[in-house]
């Protein structure tokens, strides 16, 4: 008896699927449309908001490159009719300044956001402390320069720490907010599993919070930096006005890039254009190499750098 | 006719209890949610907490080790002992009850650390950083982790899959030498096989530690417990709010086999409601 070979049934015709209506250029003629304007609309404004940093770093780059050299950066700030190129002292002026202002305003502004974010919470203090922050970032630049002028300036004089005063009340608000909202993205899941395991809430804090929002506290840092570091207005009045290098951090008039820009802006001579665009490119680069360096530094602390 | 003697089965003998509460009330606000749990959760055993979504299971779970304190408006009425030791006394600090008292969540909550500086996290909390290499080696075999991880201790746990996750979290947790283990769902989040493999893991940290898992899955607690409580929800006789209340807490077969309340038998039959 021979077994029986289990016989295929007969292939059944394939399905002919109409796939007409999955092909894109199929859809109506009005949504084709409105297809084409909206991405027509997004790659302009993707051009148009990128096109003003393009020109910016472009013209500066080209303009700015002129006056660099050796003397650029040794060199004194010469006299405005001056065809000399030295930028020197404000390039000391702006690191001394802005670091200043960094190390006062960035552990404070971070202490505050983790106090907001992981102990005050939704109490009266917190928000009180939130509501004074928010009209902190509210107050013009030049206020900032003014409050500090009539408390320190008055009594102690314009110094590199006069301008950083200023910068610091600048920055002190930015960090804090953007901190609080990078500290609350963490998962409290995280929280809860370390305090699972008996772990003392400060310390919790300190190996489990702060670590895995520390690209996002740098980020938020970063930025007020940034902004500080291009500011004219606050340290017009605070830090006075030098053209020799002045590298103690508390005694004695200072200056920086953004204030010669602007003296050089304003000067009808080419030789402070030229001084001036130098001192852009030069203020650009040192906010690229901040924001370079603390990512690296970042990178290099991250938690997770193993993924 | 009277029963010789010696054919009677001597009375056995309860195990020691590990955790037990007294008239336990869970105050979320003004609303209790959980009321009047009285129970005795025996050493060395797997206790199983089941019951509707909604019942309190998580909530009394979070009792134990004092979970609740971290949530603003939770309070705890009644008594919860450990021992002898009264665990909301004033003089207890959570903190060393949470060391004692482990707890494995619901979703697999690895830090974003690697795999290694998870399971010594603990460890370094708690100042047991001699041997560090060999704890965590030891917590990582006991977890039914270690010949998944062994080349990769420097990898971050996020690229674990979830089981493997979770289990990085038990380890985590028995590293520290707890005396009882708090599970939250744990296999809530995985799929059939890795629930498989946290359950064999389960049985084989009886021998050490006392389990105590909320599920709602009844095969699970079935499968994997030597007692359950079954809890269920009740409704305020004033509001439409509900309460979780203690229906039944026996030996896991007996609960399953024979239940004396009809509430259980409704639930365990699928004929809840």
């Amino acid at each position: 008896m021979s077994v029986e070979t289990p016989t295929r049934p007969a292939a059944a015709p394939l399905p002919t699927y109409d796939a007409t209506d999955l092909v894109g250029a199929r859809l109506s003629a009005p949504r084709r449309y409105k297809n084409r304007v909206a991405t027509a609309c997004v790659w302009a404004s993707v051009i148009l908001a990128l096109a003003p940093l393009a020109l910016v770093i472009v013209l500066v780059v080209k303009n700015g490159l002129d006056a660099m050299g050796v003397e650029f950066f040794t060199g004194n700030i010469p006299s405005t009719r001056s065809a000399a190129t030295g930028m020197g002292p404000a390039i000391v002026g702006t690191l001394i300044v802005t670091a200043a202002a960094t190390v006062m305003a960035v552990p404070l502004g971070v202490l505050a956001a983790i106090y907001l974010s992981e102990y005050g919470r939704d109490g009266k203090v917190a928000a009180t402390v939130r509501f004074l922050a928010g009209v902190m970032t509210g107050v013009p630049s030049i206020v900032m320069g003014l409050f500090v002028y009539t408390i320190w300036v008055l009594n102690f004089g314009q110094s590199a720490f006069a301008g950083a005063l200023a910068l610091a009340c600048l920055m002190l608000p930015v960090v804090i907010r953007s901190g609080e909202e990078m500290l609350r993205l963490v998962p409290d899941d995280l929280r809860n599993a370390s305090l699972a395991l008996g772990t003392r809430k400060s310390r919790m804090i300190r190996t489990v919070v702060v670590p895995s929002a520390l690209p996002g506290l740098t980020s938020g840092s970063l930025l007020a930096v940034a902004r500080a570091a291009g500011e004219t207005a606050p340290l017009l009045f605070t830090i006075g006005a030098i053209q020799t290098f002045n590298p103690n951090l508390f005694a004695g008039t200072n200056t920086v890039l953004p204030i010669q820009i602007y003296n050089g802006a304003l000067s009808p001579f080419e030789g402070a254009h030229t001084r001036a665009w130098g001192a852009a490119l030069a203020l650009i680069a040192i906010v690229l190499v901040f924001t370079f360096a603390a990512r690296l530094v970042t990178a290099r602390l991250s938690t997770d750098r193993h993924r | 006719m009277t029963v010789p003697a010696a054919l009677h089965v001597p009375p056995t003998e309860a195990p020691p209890t590990a955790l037990a509460t007294e008239g336990l009330g869970v105050y979320y606000g003004d609303w209790l949610a959980v009321d009047d749990i009285t129970l005795q959760v025996p050493r060395h055993h797997i206790t199983a907490f089941i019951g509707p979504s909604g019942c309190g299971k998580s909530t009394l779970l979070r009792c134990f080790n004092r979970m609740n304190d971290l949530i603003a408006g939770a309070r705890v009425v009644g008594r919860v002992t450990y021992g002898d030791v009264d665990l909301y006394d004033d003089r207890i600090d959570p903190v060393q009850v949470r060391r004692r008292i482990g707890m494995v969540f619901q979703r697999p909550n690895p830090f974003p650390k690697s795999v290694y500086d998870n399971v010594a996290y603990g460890l370094r909390v708690h100042a047991m950083t001699e041997d560090l290499d060999d704890r965590v080696e030891d917590a990582l075999r006991r977890a039914a982790l270690w010949d998944d991880v062994k080349g990769a201790l420097k990898k971050s746990a996020l690229a674990l899959s979830g089981g493997q996750q979770q289990r990085l979290c038990i380890a985590r947790t028995i590293a520290v030498e707890p005396d009882i283990v708090l599970m939250d769902e744990p296999c809530s989040a995985l799929d059939p096989i890795a629930t498989g493999r946290i359950e064999d893991l389960m049985q084989e940290l009886r021998r050490d530690y006392t389990i105590l898992i909320v599920t709602h899955n009844m095969q699970q607690a079935a499968r994997a417990s030597d007692y359950a409580a079954f809890l269920t929800t009740e409704v305020d006789g004033d509001g439409d709010r509900r309460r979780g209340k203690l229906v039944e807490f026996a030996a896991t077969n007996e609960l399953f086999t024979h239940p004396q309340d009809p509430r259980t038998e409704n639930y365990i039959t699928g004929r809840f409601g």
